[in-house]
């Protein structure tokens, strides 16, 4: 009888692991696209630019302040479309907490200052020119917005192109 | 070099042939009936054979050295190497065994896969850069090798079916039986045809355009029985096609098969209406005194025997070398898949004959499908399915 | 549930088919005039206990039946997914859908609604291959124990039931001749059989290791399996690419900032028949055209130096120089860089002069970085060149209007305004490859080209994969088992002395062949008859009828 207990222990045992296995391997097969990106909850990546007027952000400067950080590029549509709203709200947001960091994707400073005398930005707009933050934000496809709080955790990730309405949701989340 | 090389080959070619006849004689005579003592014919028929190994070996390396890598990097030189290693897996077992019989079928089968290697393109090619690694004759060797071995399996299992399978009344198993004949008869009948159109030094032209739209030229070297898409002759004397193809077609190769079916299809007609029997009823009378029970341990020591050399040279050491050449050992080109599902295949038939006591005929018709995926990977995967592994 | 006690004071499990120590059949049917020798006949324990949910799961992964089956699906699946390219091996212009309904009609469009296009990585194909893993381990952990034990307990004095049901089987009448077993021992001990001996009766054994040879190689299948299943474990495995034009130097992605490459040069080699070492393919490269020789970036691998945030200058130290080619990647500290792509002759720089259009005459020239250009170029006393706007990989937009496609320069096209002292407000031109426009009238001066310099990129694929090693040694405990049982054989032969006989048996679980010919040499300078294989005494008696046909 006692045996046989050991016997079922043992059984259920191996079988729950290897059950287990078996979910981790669906699940990390559903989360695969998703586990190459930073995760919401993380810590957002540190790093230092400087923008077109020649001033240093570094994003720990920022702690107490939600950070409203858009990668873009001026050769993709959809960030074009979104900057004039970005700029607006930024105007709105920028007494109450919220920083705008626009980092733009290693372009030249010509195509780059081009595209602020045309739309007017006021917030810091830098260029990556060494891909480096980039990479440390695991940038894939453009435009991506990462939403910091004021503790210095990414809250959440938009890819593609937001509207007025939506940014301004996005502000109130991370104001302090 | 190149030359000599090719003198080689053609030698092994007529040495195997004359050992098949002698591996025939030695058949008939009384005293090779019972396994295991070699009459004179057996004696001379295996040494012939030997020579002919002996003058392939000569091939292969005096192509090596003219080509300066191991002559295994296209169609043509792989299959031929495939031969080559069929012709020595035979000997292997022959020494194992001493069964006359199997050199009967082995060596009939290593030459019609040499014919149909020498079908595709012969010139010696230089590597692209994914190919210049050592790995391409430790991998390709090792492969060819465990699938030559596993093919020896499948040449047991042929004459044990031709043996065990009663020819009286018409079955399934004589069925398939004969499909198997009809596409040995094919192979035959697609070295014929290719052979002769190309010694008229065949050749059609025609301008056609493919499926993204763009004009370009394709050269049929035999009479395009279907044409390609929108498909227009270039020299008017050439024979005219009866169908154009839909652009997603290929008509060169559809044409090639079609040629060589029907080729098949008459020799093997001719044969049923001279003889008035299936063709397996016919070559029954050869291997009336082999030992089944014999065969099935040849068939199934094949498998055993070549089973982990498989392995390793068509799985670990591709999966080395892939991870070395493209970065990752793993890839899902159709190449690799089929050499999974071969590798998967033969698993399957050790299990099913460990445990479930899957011997004799079942065993046998299993080592048929497992040489038919193998043949399968060699030509279709290469030549239909592109990948990674489509030199040719 | 009860144990079973055999005739010979043996006490065997429940279940148990052949009692373990004396052979004697202990199941009640005797149809087979052979024995079942699978797995010694022992008690298989997924055989034994069927009750709880567990014990049926249990059951189920332990057949063969199951596993076999799993494997002809899992090998069906497979071949599925070769009839038409993967989604990985399609272009990436256009989304899939498009790609298989446009390229393949209904038949792709139907391929790709299943999913197979993506089938390796679907939830299914994994099912199966998962429960092919735990069917692998489930039926070894069943089927190895009880064998293992009953291989050990085993006796040397068999019943003689189980001797006449033994393949191999052969009996010799002594009748007043003695026979002298120790020549027999003698020869089966050179032959490397293990002889146990009791009462004059003697069991001789060689190879049992060949029968762990199953229980390795799926051991080594499923340490290979575990190893496949890490890989999604962050930090196990990476897999970037990087795009590095000539003279540039960047962070190596995935390498948190750790290391840099520099591009030093790009080179691309193809066979030349005119070289004397590529003469042997004269013939194939006149048939195939151009064949490529080498693929080679030279670069150069720099480590940070000391921490460093993102965007911060960093200090870096140079580790070492080397030539990536195909098949010989870049190995360090883990990662591996390959060479797996390039593009020829990106535009760099272009260069226009400024002229008169009727008189030709020039007022100086410009060299224009395209890839950090400048807004205003200065040129002759009183001449100067505005750059207004760039467009590096140009088209028009379904407004009409110019816009860039990419930052790269692909395509560039430029507006320009030109100051000269005869129209110090400027003209404005536009210029892009093959066409000029002169949107605001006519004007007197134009940009005329001058020429471009390129330079080569090179794309290398940045790649860590610390599962690599569990993987090889799946891989090598594999071959070890599955050599292990396919080149050895466990073979074991019985000789039991009776009054008037003596009987000999033998069993193997492969190569019948061998077996008797180690029996025939063993008894071949002695009187003992030669025993006979059963199983082809049945065969010729049903006149060579396939046995399980």
């Amino acid at each position: 009888m006692d045996k046989k207990k050991r016997r079922l222990i043992s059984r259920t045992i191996i079988l729950l692991l290897l059950g287990a296995a078996l979910v981790f391997a669906l699940y990390t097969n559903f989360t695969k696209d998703k586990n190459d990106s930073l995760g919401k909850g993380s810590d957002a990546p540190n790093f230092v630019l400087t923008d077109m007027k020649g001033n240093e952000h570094k994003l720990s400067d920022y702690k107490g302040k939600g950070v409203f950080l858009n990668f873009w590029g001026t050769y993709c549509k959809p960030c074009e479309y979104e900057m004039p709203y970005m700029e607006h709200q930024y105007q709105n947001y920028k007494d109450q907490g919220v920083e705008v960091l626009a980092v733009n994707v290693g372009e030249s400073d010509y195509a780059v200052d081009n595209f602020i005398t045309k739309h007017d930005l006021t917030f810091p707009v830098m260029i990556d020119q060494g891909r480096e933050v980039e990479n440390a934000y695991r940038v894939d496809i453009l435009p991506v917005t990462f939403l910091i709080d004021k503790e210095g955790k990414v809250i959440d990730i938009i890819t593609g192109a937001l509207t007025e309405e939506s940014i301004q949701k996005h502000m109130e989340r991370i104001k302090p | 070099m190149a030359e000599i090389s090719g003198n080689f080959l053609y030698a092994a070619f007529i040495l195997y042939l004359i050992a098949t006849f002698l591996f025939g004689g030695s058949i008939k005579d009384k005293r090779g009936a019972e396994e295991k003592k070699q009459n004179k014919w057996a004696k001379f028929a295996i040494s012939v054979t030997i020579l002919g190994f002996a003058a392939q070996i000569g091939y292969f390396i005096t192509r090596w050295i003219a080509a300066g890598h191991a002559p295994v990097s296209n169609l043509f030189e792989f299959t031929t190497f495939f031969g080559m290693m069929l012709v020595g897996a035979f000997i292997l077992i022959y020494f194992l065994y001493i069964t006359p019989a199997l050199g009967l079928f082995a060596l009939p089968i290593a030459l019609l896969i040499i014919a149909y290697a020498s079908m595709f393109p012969r010139e010696i090619s230089p590597l692209i850069p994914a190919l210049q690694s050592d790995w391409l004759h430790i991998h390709v060797t090792t492969a060819a090798a465990g699938q030559s071995i596993l093919a020896i399996s499948f040449v047991a299992a042929i004459i044990y079916l031709v043996k065990s399978v009663e020819q009286t009344q018409a079955s399934k198993r004589t069925f398939w039986l004969e499909v198997i004949m009809f596409t040995l008869v094919c192979t035959i009948g697609f070295v014929i045809i290719t052979s002769s159109f190309a010694a008229m030094d065949y050749k059609a032209n025609f301008d056609w355009v493919d499926k993204k739209g763009v004009a370009d030229k394709q050269e049929f070297n035999l009479p395009a029985l279907v044409g390609p898409h929108e498909g227009k002759l270039i020299e008017p004397d050439r024979f005219e096609p009866l169908v154009s193809m839909p652009a997603l077609i290929n008509a060169k190769k559809l044409n090639t098969v079609i040629w060589s079916t029907g080729a098949g299809l008459v020799l093997y007609g001719l044969i049923r209406l001279i003889t008035r029997r299936r063709v397996a009823a016919l070559i029954k009378p050869i291997v009336k005194n082999v030992n089944l029970s014999l065969l099935d341990e040849i068939s199934y020591r094949s498998v055993l025997i070549g089973f982990p050399i498989f392995t390793l040279g068509a799985l670990v050491f591709a999966m080395i070398w892939a991870q070395v050449a493209w970065t990752r050992f793993w890839g899902w080109d159709p190449k690799e898949v089929w050499a999974l599902i071969t590798w998967l295949f033969y698993a399957a038939f050790l299990h099913l004959r460990m445990s479930k006591g899957w011997q004799g005929e079942k065993s046998a018709w299993l080592a048929v499908i497992g040489f038919a995926i193998m043949i399968f990977n060699l030509i279709f995967v290469n030549l239909v399915i592109a990948g990674l592994h489509s030199y040719a | 549930m009860k144990e079973v006690k055999c005739d010979c004071g043996h006490v065997n499990p429940f279940g148990t088919k052949i009692c373990g120590k004396c052979g004697m059949d202990l199941g009640s049917e005797q149809e087979n005039k052979l024995i079942d020798m699978r797995y010694e006949g022992s008690a298989r324990r997924s055989q034994t206990y069927r009750k709880t949910v567990i014990d049926k799961i249990w059951n189920f992964f332990s057949s063969v039946k199951v596993g076999v089956t799993l494997i002809v699906i899992a090998l069906v699946a497979s071949a599925i997914g070769t009839i038409l390219p993967q989604e990985m091996y399609i272009p990436s212009t256009v989304t899939p859908a498009e790609h298989y309904e446009s390229e393949y009609g209904w038949f792709g469009k139907v391929y790709y609604e299943l999913g197979f296009h993506n089938l390796y990585s679907s939830w299914w194909y994994l099912l199966i291959i998962g429960m092919l893993g735990i069917s692998l381990l489930v039926a070894s952990i069943d089927r190895f124990f009880p064998l293992y034990r009953s291989l050990k307990k085993q006796g040397v004095i068999r019943h003689d039931g189980f001797m006449k049901r033994q393949r191999i089987y052969g009996v010799t009448k002594l009748d007043e001749q003695d026979i002298d077993l120790d020549k027999v021992k003698t020869e089966l001990k050179r032959q490397r059989y293990h002889i146990r001996e009791e009462k004059g009766h003697i069991l001789a054994e060689k190879n049992r290791f060949s029968r762990w040879g199953p229980y390795v190689n799926h051991i080594g299948l499923i340490i290979f399996l575990i190893g496949a299943l890490l890989r999604s474990v962050p930090g196990m495995y990476i897999d970037k690419v990087v795009w590095l034009r000539e003279g540039e130097r960047k962070e190596i992605p995935g390498t948190n900032g750790e290391y840099y490459l520099k591009n030093n040069e790009f080179t691309l080699e193809v066979y030349d028949k005119g070289n004397k070492e590529d003469q042997q393919y004269t013939a194939a490269i006149d048939k195939t055209g151009t064949i490529a020789k080498t693929y080679q970036s030279d670069v150069t691998l720099y480590e940070r130096k000391g921490e460093a945030i993102p965007g911060e200058k960093v200090g870096l130290e140079k580790v070492k120089d080397y030539k990536i080619k195909v098949n010989e990647p870049l190995k360090h500290d883990h990662y591996a860089l390959y060479q797996v792509d390039y593009k020829l002759d990106e535009l760099s720089t272009m260069s226009f002069n400024l002229i008169n259009k009727k008189t030709n005459e020039k007022f100086g020239g410009v060299k224009i970085d395209l890839n950090d250009p400048k807004k205003n170029y200065q040129l002759n006393k009183g001449y100067s060149v505005d750059l207004i706007s760039y467009f590096p990989d140009f088209e028009f937009d379904e407004k009409g209007e110019p816009r860039t496609i990419s930052k790269i320069p692909n395509n560039p096209a430029f507006i320009f305004k030109m100051h000269t002292p005869d129209k110090p407000e400027g003209e404005v031109s536009f210029v892009a490859i093959k066409e000029t426009a002169e949107p605001l009238g006519e004007n007197t001066y134009k940009m005329a080209f001058n020429g471009v310099e390129t330079q080569d990129v090179t794309a290398l694929t940045v790649r860590k994969d610390l599962t690599l090693w569990i993987l090889f040694t799946g891989g090598i405990i594999f071959m070890v088992g599955v050599v292990q049982g396919s080149y050895w054989n466990h073979r074991r032969i019985w000789i039991k002395r009776k009054q008037d006989e003596i009987v000999m048996a033998g069993h193997t679980n492969k190569n019948w062949h061998g077996i008797k010919r180690d029996i025939k040499k063993a008894i071949e300078s002695t009187s003992l008859s030669e025993p006979k294989d059963q199983l082809e005494e049945e065969k010729s008696s049903t006149k060579g009828e396939a046995l399980n046909g």
